[in-house]
């Protein structure tokens, strides 16, 4: 499948099967025999963005490898709903460790593969390790860098929905500032989460030179899908950042999911990329250029703005970080730097 | 059981010797375990490292507290350690210097002691003539088999061979026959004297 | 074959022969010429094919070596110390996976304050981490028993430590006699995994078990390492049969025949003890040694039975079980429950500190009056205690412990003994 050019807006959604198209151009989840990675059962809560990434994500990973996947899972939402004892939703051969470790489990997997395949012993077997936002950009961020650092032969996919959602929705240092969380509850004079630097692991993932980095949002299945195609072309460390809001954490209605998403990617709130070799390549423009109170209004997380007397000074800073990503990434002009 | 105690500074190759002196042992088809004073220490540190040689399995892991010889790399840490700690009056003394025990102001400490067992020599300028660099561990060992008698001078040159190659296992070798040469002459001249 | 060399050297070469195809290595001291020479072996090509893998901390060392065993590879690691505890959680999950991964542990003590000398303080810190525990007394058994080691650790599916002294093994060059790689070849079969992740055969594994089944999956691990009591004798027996020495085992005797007092250790230390004892048999004190190879499992019953006919047990470790004693002592203890026998226990060699025989002479002599406390502390220097506490007493401020100590105590470290 290439990244077909035809536009959908039309329909409405990005995330039609495009059964209009000729089937070699169809997604990977139009496909009556897509492989079903995750299966159906699971007990990710209704809307779960993190569900919806990553049955695209491992499917599309699993298609561009004819099947011969290994997953390394860490512990959080994903790992949680997809295996409930003594049942899996899982049907490729999957491991969870801890919730700090995926990154070198992965490496481990790919080494042993690598020396398998040198004894002749097994075929060619690719490998993904994927975790939430805490597990990869907090507790997991050692080994994540040092599986980038080494360039191990690892597809890492990080689903970022902004917080601890599985400990009951703590703030992680993906949380965006200003937004409640059970950490940063929304009292004080300064209610919600710190305005920091934020840590934006594509960019820091960059900065390790990776062949492949991509950032996507779950309103854009089929980039998403492409964007795992392309990152399964490369050899060495490779990252996917996803954001997938999270009804439940986010405070959104369960059939919100996608339009949050895209109200992301609009604002400027999250920029949407590929780069290579620490190189932007690419970006997904902005095509109906919206303010961040779009975004920020739909989600309870953010209600303490929008109260009374609106937080006026705080959206204006939140509508600041947007216009930076825009400026920063081009996300305007289609990056055309 | 015959215990050696070595004295020198990180740099010096102290553990190295301890080290040499075990397979020189071995070669002799002794048994022989060599051991440092696990430090932490850094180049120029006082360092300590230890071999006992014997004809059955040695079991016992204690350091050397009461040496049957001792080999001093760096006079200069004569007034530093208290290098001869529990040496046995009957012990060797074997001292990397071109003076005297008296110049070294040590003539109290040996008078009691055999003069046999006693010996210094200038093991670092023997080995910047031979290696080109100031390390006399080497020497030493081939200084210790002449005056000990413990070990054969051929012993020290397999274990040479063994832990280095080329020029540099030529260049060690040289200077062990030397100081060997030397210590034998010294001991001679003393036992006319 | 005979050969003079570093212990450390010695292990490297022995792993080599058991074909790991996984390794992984973080540095710490004094684990670290152990996985240097098997790095120079891989890069060299002489072991191959492996993987060599320089990891950022011990806890992805533990980490990757989960992921590569999980997918089916013979996997190796070392470590010690605050090592040990930097990895301690994926100790515990590479065993509740049952992943049989080898790993050295080369005993030192852990900090605060730090030191980087030997005791067992780290190895008996995860002894109920579910992992089979071993301890070398020489560098011939370290040797041996890493071999042994692969073989149990495959068949029973879960990992094992091999313990060796940190220094005192490590950092000692001795005589080890090395097998070929023909007789390992005999003695360890192909890595047959239970589990693999196979996409021809996809499982999910590490899935979250709740408290329906928990306690059973537990009491699984529990029941394969008291099987492991079974097959280490058989395996020690075998190993017997191909490299034509005794290595191994549960528990091992020396001169405990009509003994009256029985010394109960492990490791290094055995071997100062056997000279102490023979020593004192020569000078006719009923006196013998009981040196633990295997610590988990615990052979209770064959503790029990080594030590049936002794009238006391003076069990000295190198570890120590704050606010209570000893960690090796309580477990003998278990061993000896309902019998009429008094167990001493004597804390010795925290931090490097020589055990030297003059000093067991003297400790074993008294315990021979039964003039021992429950728990003795061996050459403790009690002034330098009684001088801290009193700086305590006199003043709220008293500032940093061990570092007053080191004052008064006037030496830097390394002092020959």
């Amino acid at each position: 499948m290439s990244f077909q050019p035809v536009k959908f807006y039309q329909t409405g959604t990005f995330t039609v099967g495009n059964r209009l198209l000729p089937p070699e151009e169809r997604s990977v989840q139009s496909q009556e025999k897509r492989y079903n990675s995750i299966n159906s059962g699971h007990r990710a809560c209704q809307g779960c963005g993190e569900a919806l990434g990553a049955r695209y994500a491992i499917d599309a990973a699993m298609e561009a490898t004819n099947g011969r996947l290994i997953c390394a899972n860490a512990t959080g939402c994903l790992e949680v709903f997809s295996t409930p004892y003594p049942e899996t939703s899982w049907q490729l051969p999957w491991i969870h460790s801890l919730f700090g470790n995926t990154a070198a489990v992965a490496t481990g997997i790919a080494a042993a593969i690598k020396v398998k395949k040198l004894k002749g012993e097994r075929r060619n077997i690719r490998v993904v390790a994927q975790g939430g936002d805490g597990g990869t950009t907090d507790i997991g961020f050692g080994c994540l860098s040092g599986m980038f650092e080494r360039n191990d032969d690892v597809l890492y996919i990080c689903y970022d929905n902004g917080g601890y959602m599985n400990t009951g929705i703590q703030r992680s240092s993906a949380t965006p500032p200003a937004a409640r969380t059970a950490t940063t509850m929304a009292v004080g004079p300064e209610p919600g989460n710190v305005f920091g630097q934020g840590k934006f692991v594509p960019a820091i993932a960059m900065a390790h030179e990776i062949p492949y980095v991509a950032t996507a949002t779950v309103a854009d299945l089929r980039d998403l899908e492409a964007k795992v195609r392309r990152a399964m072309e490369f050899q060495g460390a490779r990252y996917i950042h996803i954001l997938v809001p999270c009804p439940l954490g986010w405070g959104t209605a369960s059939n919100e999911t996608i339009r949050i998403a895209r109200l992301a990617k609009e604002t400027g709130m999250f920029p949407v990329f590929e780069a290579e070799y620490g190189e932007v390549k690419s970006v997904v423009a902005i095509r109906h250029p919206l303010p961040v109170e779009e975004y920020l209004k739909p989600q309870k997380r953010y209600a303490h703005l929008f109260g009374k007397t609106p937080q006026v000074e705080v959206i204006a800073k939140l509508q600041a970080l947007a216009d930076r990503n825009i400026k920063k990434y081009g996300l305007l002009d289609g990056g055309a730097r | 059981m015959f215990q050696v105690r070595i004295h020198g500074r990180g740099g010096q190759g102290v553990v190295t010797a301890a080290e040499m002196l075990s397979i020189a042992a071995f070669d002799e088809g002794r048994h022989a375990q060599a051991f440092p004073s696990f430090g932490s220490e850094r180049t120029g540190a006082p360092v300590v490292a230890f071999c006992r040689i014997a004809d059955k399995e040695i079991r016992l892991r204690e350091p050397i507290m009461a040496p049957d010889a001792l080999i001093i790399q760096d006079p200069t840490l004569l007034h530093q350690v208290d290098v001869f700690s529990g040496l046995k009056p009957e012990g060797y003394i074997l001292i990397n210097t071109s003076k005297s025990f008296e110049e070294l102001g040590l003539a109290d400490l040996v008078r009691d002691r055999p003069a046999a067992r006693l010996c210094t020599v200038a093991a670092t300028e023997i080995s910047l003539r031979h290696v080109g660099r100031p390390v006399p561990n080497v020497p030493l060992l081939g200084g210790f088999a002449a005056i000990s008698g413990i070990l054969k001078l051929e012993s020290v040159i397999r274990a040479i061979n063994d832990r280095f190659a080329g020029k540099v296992a030529a260049g060690n070798v040289a200077a062990a026959t030397e100081a060997y040469n030397t210590v034998r002459k010294e001991m001679e001249e003393a036992a006319h004297a | 074959m005979l050969k003079q060399m570093e212990g450390s050297r010695a292990v490297a070469e022995a792993i080599a022969l058991c074909r790991p195809e996984v390794i992984c290595a973080y540095p710490i001291s004094p684990q670290t010429h152990i996985v240097e020479a098997l790095g120079e072996f891989v890069k060299d090509g002489s072991l191959a094919p492996c993987e060599f893998i320089n990891v950022e901390s011990e806890f992805a060392a533990m980490s990757v070596a989960i992921g590569s065993s999980a997918a089916g590879a013979r996997t190796y690691t070392a470590t010690a110390s605050q090592g040990l505890l930097f990895m301690a959680e994926a100790v515990y999950n590479a065993s509740g996976l049952g992943l049989p991964i080898v790993m050295t542990v080369a005993n030192r003590s852990i900090g605060a304050p730090i030191n980087i000398w030997n005791d067992h303080s780290d190895a008996l810190s995860q002894r109920d981490s579910g992992w089979l525990q071993i301890f070398a007394e020489t560098n011939q058994e370290a040797l041996d028993l890493h071999i042994q080691a692969f073989r149990l650790a495959e068949e029973l599916s879960l990992p094992i430590m091999v313990c060796m002294d940190g220094f005192i093994l490590t950092h000692a060059y001795e005589r080890v006699d090395m097998p070929t790689q023909e007789q390992v070849d005999a003695y360890l079969p192909k890595y047959e995994p239970r589990q693999v992740l196979d996409p021809a055969e996809p499982v999910s594994i590490g899935a979250m078990v709740g408290p329906e089944a928990f306690m059973e999956v537990r009491y699984l691990a529990h029941a394969k390492q008291m099987d492991a009591l079974r097959l280490i004798p058989e395996y020690a027996a075998e190993f017997k049969k191909v490299f034509g020495r005794d290595s191994g085992g549960l528990v091992h005797s020396y001169r405990t025949e009509e003994a009256d007092t029985i010394v109960v250790a492990m490791g290094s230390v055995l071997g100062t003890i056997k000279d102490v004892v023979d020593e004192m048999r020569e000078a006719g004190h009923r006196i013998g040694v009981l040196g633990i190879t295997l610590f988990r499992p615990f052979p209770i019953v064959q503790v029990r039975e080594a030590l049936r006919r002794a009238k006391r047990v003076v069990v000295l470790e190198k570890s120590m079980a704050v606010g209570l004693g000893g960690i090796l002592a309580t477990n003998v203890g278990m061993a000896l429950a309902a019998k009429p026998i008094d167990v001493y226990t004597v804390v010795a060699g925290l931090g490097g500190r020589p055990i030297t025989m003059r000093s067991l002479h003297a400790l074993f002599r008294r315990a021979e009056k039964n003039d021992l406390d429950p728990v003795t502390f061996l050459d403790l220097n009690h002034s330098l205690i009684a001088k801290q506490m009193e700086r305590e007493r006199a003043k709220r401020r008293s500032g940093p412990a061990a570092e007053a100590m080191l004052r008064d105590v006037g030496v830097v470290a390394a002092k020959l003994a």
